[in-house]
């Protein structure tokens, strides 16, 4: 019974009651405070209902088009995490807009609702819905300031966007076409049976892969990135780089292990497309990076870089045999260390730069003097995004280099941790910016309690998952469970 | 024993850094005096573990613990653990280790009273602590040489505590650069053991070397590697140089270094890896040679220093000579029982040192004299540590030198006569120091602009109490610390035969066999030599110097090694040569490939940036011709 099968997604449903109470809420009280109040608690009912349903590994509902498995939960989880960060960092930046507080909160829970439910889809119609509902939302939330960079930026996401779409959407009617449906394990049924790539196959799996590899920012889909990231409210860039990707990675990891998984020589098909892909992923966000003066754009190359070491792990997922859920969950792993290293870095450049009102890297001059802490714990995470001791950004790159090796692809690790030490060259820029300079103005620089706690809790959990990895491994070794294989 | 008992030990004073440097700064600028407790406390607490450790040691089959690893992650198929290795040499060095750092910091509340630096002092010695019982607790010689850095770090931090001296500041310096020298031989003889057996686990490397996996050539370049390691934080001959400027620091941290962390540090690194040296007859014979070749080269330099310390510091490196002797000639047993009573003499001698500091000012003992009356406690504990270093029975120098003697005796009659001659020197300089700083007459302290301290123009005093009674507690250890091994109790447990059974007659029969009886009286005759010298002046040290000038020379200037070191290898063979040679490469070869490279990574991220121009619609086309290359390199290639 379908009303029945409504309880799997009690999450969204929550979610969206909250969106839309906000609107309702922001109609009549004067006081905005109470809306991200409302918006953190509506992302703690909808990840109390997501934890409601962990325990119910690998089954699908409405007729196959979405599915409840750990590897979905687990993504809504994370989802939900970012959101909640995300609201507490925007709580001094919303007084940029004046008006229309309600509708941010709103439409970005609307928009993590899509990222919900493209994490937990297995069908392609209801991948392409939940995308859209989750693009659209974004469009608006990059314009959300409304001056001329940022409109410029919204409207630069929303055609290539649509361009991005059309392609996405092209390579899932070809292979529906091919195969007769558009079920993920209805395609992999059919798959089963076939031995022979044929060209409508290849050309429908290459347009997939191009239209996520504009969700994740992977060459050559990613000059996007950094015009839009710069011209966004740096709240939206924070949600953009962490949640956005990680809900296209875990859909493109749905779909080539569900419906492009097997046979053999299905795997080893996009397993290299992937590599390469990769290669120049790392490569040219890292070398465009070293050229930046603009945090945020710096921050948009970084985050391709990023995408690429995420490939790595995919391409290797690709190079196993099915049964090998380790390099899964090193993907898993990553993102998860990702996200809160990300996501921490922006809380902190949010508070800086509302501050000086900059996001000039050398307007961080001494920053070290002017605030500590923050400028502490911006040093932090960019030694994560490094991938050094001791911070989970380490481990992550670990986990997922030694994934890979095991897999033969030790040329594509060698490229990666070339790439790992250029990126050292820019993130220590900001660093040393920070301590070695001094500052233009004595002027301490001070955050509101939100954003510290924010902070602190990514601060935290960078620390404790480099420390201490084992829990948080045994946490994403549990989140490979996906439905259909 | 619960698993986490032997993890504590390490993780108390680390803890106890990690509290004062990072949580309780704020607070400690105006209560400093907390930063003390928090170190005792931790430091105390953990002392406390170790004698358990020991306990349960003592206890347990074959003296050995097993104490599960902690699986540090599982990250795909790779396994990383961390673990301790718990066996009576473990238990040994955490008790010495503990124990004398407990005095030293009880102590370090009266001598660093008031310094500005009181907090940071503190911070610094539980961090040193620290890293020393990683050291020896870790199983895994990577880990061990990441803690052996530590240590290094921690001297180096320490021994530059005053850094606005200059003099404390290349002191620190030349510690951490010498010992480096020698550390480049331990991580190449790790190279090579992970080239050579794929693992870092000591336990394994043992089994390896048992089994003769590990042998032959590669073995005693290991050997000789980690000796290199060894001979440098345990300031062995030529690596010696840094030790003496090392006086530099804190008199406590001095006694610190000399008695339980730095420099037992290599001595502990070569008993770790005992089973190594024991399968190359030439890796024995060199730590044998350098260890009897240090012991008589630095107690010769030990005869005419002026500065108490100093002398003091001559004598720690010619007694870490007789341990790498007693390893390099006997067992780890001889080795490590000279370490243990060392450790509580020698510390002694420092904090008594320290004291008469406190009480006059002044290191120099040619400004002191007569201060028996004045600080009678010092002079007590200074004295029974002075007799229990030059080895008079029944004091503990006595046992653990005595069981040298007898191996180098049964080894090399060069050795022998070597160690033998060091015990007359030894004999000679601490009571030469004893009777020029605490007998005679009164010279007046330091003159009033060179103190540390304030001016003592109301002349000598005796410290504290609070530095008094850790000296009280070490005089304790420094006579009865000898007898745990009279009937072989000591080496039984780190694995050698016992040879005594009966308690009295092994005590007393030391007199009827004839080799610790010549030592002994070579002993009395140094200190008898000593006497005449400067009590009772039959014989006048001027004049002897003056006689025999060139020698006088030529120890008081140390052989000129410093010399040596700074215009031989410093200034012509490294920097003219090769720093030269280095320059030039740098700035021809490794600048330009670097810079080249950097040119074009930028130059690459400018075109790759102009492709990067914001217009849209050119966007839009590089995701189409983007898909589609992609799709026509897969046909291509497929």
């Amino acid at each position: 019974m379908l009303i029945d099968e409504m309880k799997y997604i009690t999450p969204e449903i929550s979610l969206l009651c909250f969106a839309l109470l906000i609107v309702v809420v922001d109609l009549f009280v004067t006081r905005k405070g109470v809306l991200p109040i409302l918006s953190v608690i509506g992302a703690l009912v909808a990840a109390f209902f997501t934890v409601g349903l962990w325990g119910n590994g690998g089954i699908s509902a409405f007729n196959n088009m979405i599915a409840i498995d750990q590897f979905g939960l687990f993504f809504k989880l994370l989802i939900l995490a970012s959101l909640v960060l995300v609201v507490m960092a925007s709580n001094k930046y919303v007084l940029k807009f004046e008006k229309f507080q309600g509708e941010y909160y709103a439409v970005l829970m609307l928009s993590a609702i899509g990222l919900m439910l493209l994490v937990s889809a297995v069908n392609l119609i209801t991948i392409y819905v939940s995308l859209e509902l989750s693009s659209i939302s974004l469009y608006a939330l990059v314009s959300f300031l409304k001056d001329k960079a940022s409109s410029e930026a919204g409207l630069k996401y929303l055609i290539l966007g649509a361009v991005a779409s059309a392609i996405l959407l092209y390579g899932m009617a070809l292979t529906f076409g091919l195969t007769g449906s558009t079920g993920l394990t209805a395609i992999a049924d059919y798959f089963r049976t076939s031995s022979t790539a044929s060209p409508l196959l290849l050309t429908g799996l290459v347009l997939i892969i191009a239209g996520f590899g504009f969700k994740i920012a992977s060459v050559p889909f990613q000059l996007w990135v950094p015009d839009v990231y710069e011209g966004a409210p740096t709240p939206i860039t924070a949600y953009l780089s962490v949640a956005s990707k990680a809900a296209g990675f875990a859909v493109i990891t749905r779909i080539l292990m569900t419906a492009f998984g097997q046979p053999d020589w299905l795997h080893a098909e996009w397993a290299i497309i992937i590599a390469v892909l990769a290669a120049l992923t790392m490569t040219v966000g890292n070398v465009t990076a070293l050229v930046q003066t603009n945090i945020k754009r710096l921050f948009g190359y970084s985050s391709i870089a990023q995408a690429g070491y995420l490939m790595v792990g995919l391409a290797a997922m690709g190079m196993a045999t099915q049964g090998n859920a380790d390099i899964r969950s090193g993907i898993i792993f990553f993102l998860f260390s990702y996200t809160l290293t990300n996501l921490g870095a922006f809380i902190a450049i949010i508070a800086i730069s509302n501050k000086i009102d900059s996001d000039q890297i050398a307007d961080y001059t001494g920053m070290g003097k002017r605030s500590p802490l923050l400028a502490g714990a911006l040093t932090l995470f960019l030694v994560s995004l490094t991938g050094l001791p001791p911070t989970a950004g380490l481990i992550a790159k670990i986990y997922i280099f030694n994934g890979a090796v095991d897999q033969g692809l030790l040329w594509l690790v060698v490229i990666a941790v070339i790439n790992s030490v250029i990126s050292a060259f820019y993130y220590f820029r900001v660093v040393k910016v920070m301590w070695m300079g001094e500052p233009a103005s004595q002027d301490k620089v001070t955050s509101s309690w939100p954003e510290w706690t924010a902070l602190a809790v990514c601060c935290i959990m960078v620390v404790i998952i480099g420390v201490a990895p084992g829990a948080f491994v045994g946490l994403t070794q549990a989140a490979v469970k996906m439905f259909g294989i | 024993m619960p698993t986490i008992v032997p993890w504590l030990i390490f993780l108390l004073p680390f803890a106890s850094f990690l509290l004062i440097g990072l949580i309780l700064r704020p607070f400690l600028n105006k209560w400093p005096r907390v930063a003390g407790y928090v170190t005792i406390g931790a430091v105390g607490l953990a002392c406390a573990l170790a004698f358990w450790v020991l306990f349960a040691v003592m206890g347990a089959p074959e003296h050995k613990l097993m104490v599960d690893d902690i699986q540090w992650a599982i990250i795909g198929n790779l396994n990383i653990h961390i673990g301790v290795l718990v066996d009576a040499l473990t238990a040994v060095m955490v008790v010495v280790v503990t124990f004398v750092s407990l005095m030293v910091q009880i102590y370090s509340q009266g001598y660093m009273k008031g310094d500005p630096g009181y907090q940071r002092y503190y911070a610094f010695m539980s961090l040193f602590t620290a890293c020393m019982l990683g050291l020896v607790l870790a199983n895994n010689i990577l880990f061990m040489f990441v803690f052996w850095e530590g240590v290094g770090l921690g001297s180096y931090l320490l021994i530059g505590f005053w850094f606005h001296k200059p003099s404390a500041a290349n002191a620190a310096k030349k510690a951490f650069i010498v010992t480096r020298a020698g550390d480049f031989g331990f991580l190449a003889a790790i190279l090579l053991l992970y080239a050579s057996t794929g693992t870092f686990d000591t336990q394994t490397l043992y089994n390896l070397v048992a089994t003769g996996a590990l042998a032959g050539t590669t073995l005693t370049w290991v050997a000789i590697g980690i000796f290199a390691g060894a001979a440098g934080k345990s300031a062995q001959f030529p690596l010696h140089v840094w030790l003496p400027d090392a006086m530099e620091g804190p008199t406590p941290v001095s006694s610190l270094i000399h008695a339980a962390t730095m420099v037992a540090a290599g001595v502990f690194l070569v008993a770790r890896f005992y089973p190594l040296f024991q399968h190359s007859a030439e890796a024995m014979t060199t730590v044998a040679v350098i260890g009897a070749f240090t012991a008589i080269f630095a107690a010769s330099m030990g005869l005419v220093m002026n500065d108490i310390k100093r002398v003091l510091a001559y004598s720690t490196i010619s007694q870490l000579g007789y341990m790498m002797l007693g390893l390099g000639v006997g067992s780890v047993a001889i080795g490590i029982f000279h370490l243990f009573t060392h450790a509580f003499f020698k510390c002694l001698l420092f904090l008594g040192s320290g004291s008469v500091n406190h009480g006059t000012g002044t290191f120099d003992m040619r400004l002191m004299g007569g201060l028996r009356k004045a600080m009678p406690w010092t002079y007590a504990t200074f004295v029974i540590g002075s007799l229990s270093l030059a080895g008079i029975w029944p004091l503990a120098g006595f046992w653990s030198k005595d069981q040298i003697l007898v191996a180098a005796f049964a080894n090399n009659p060069v050795l022998f006569t070597l160690a033998i001659v060091t015990v007359f020197m030894t004999a000679f300089y601490m009571f030469r120091a004893v009777f020029m700083t605490f007998h005679g007459e009164y010279k007046g302290g330091a003159v009033p602009e060179h103190g540390s301290h304030d001016e003592h123009s109301h002349g000598p005093h005796e410290s504290p109490a609070v530095m008094v009674a850790p000296m009280v507690v070490l005089t304790v250890m420094a006579v009865c610390a000898g007898w745990f091994n009279v009937t072989g109790g000591f080496s039984q447990l780190l694995g050698s035969e016992a040879e005594g059974t009966n308690l009295v007659a092994s005590f007393l029969g030391v007199f009827m066999h004839p080799l610790p009886l010549a030592s002994l009286i070579v002993a009395l005759l140094g200190i008898f030599l000593a006497y005449a010298m400067y009590l009772k002046k039959w014989i006048s040290p001027e004049k002897i110097g003056n006689a025999l000038k060139p020698i006088y020379t030529l120890l008081y200037r140390k052989y000129f090694m410093d010399e040596l070191y700074e215009n031989v290898f410093v200034k012509t063979i490294l920097y003219n040569g090769i720093f030269k040679a280095m320059a030039m490469f740098d700035s021809s070869i490794v600048d330009g490939t670097v810079n080249g490279v950097a040119n074009t990574t930028a130059g690459a991220g400018g075109v790759l940036r102009k492709i990067q121009n914001g217009q849209t619609q050119l966007y839009v086309i590089s995701i189409a011709i983007g898909a589609i290359a992609i799709a026509i390199c897969v046909y291509l290639f497929h």
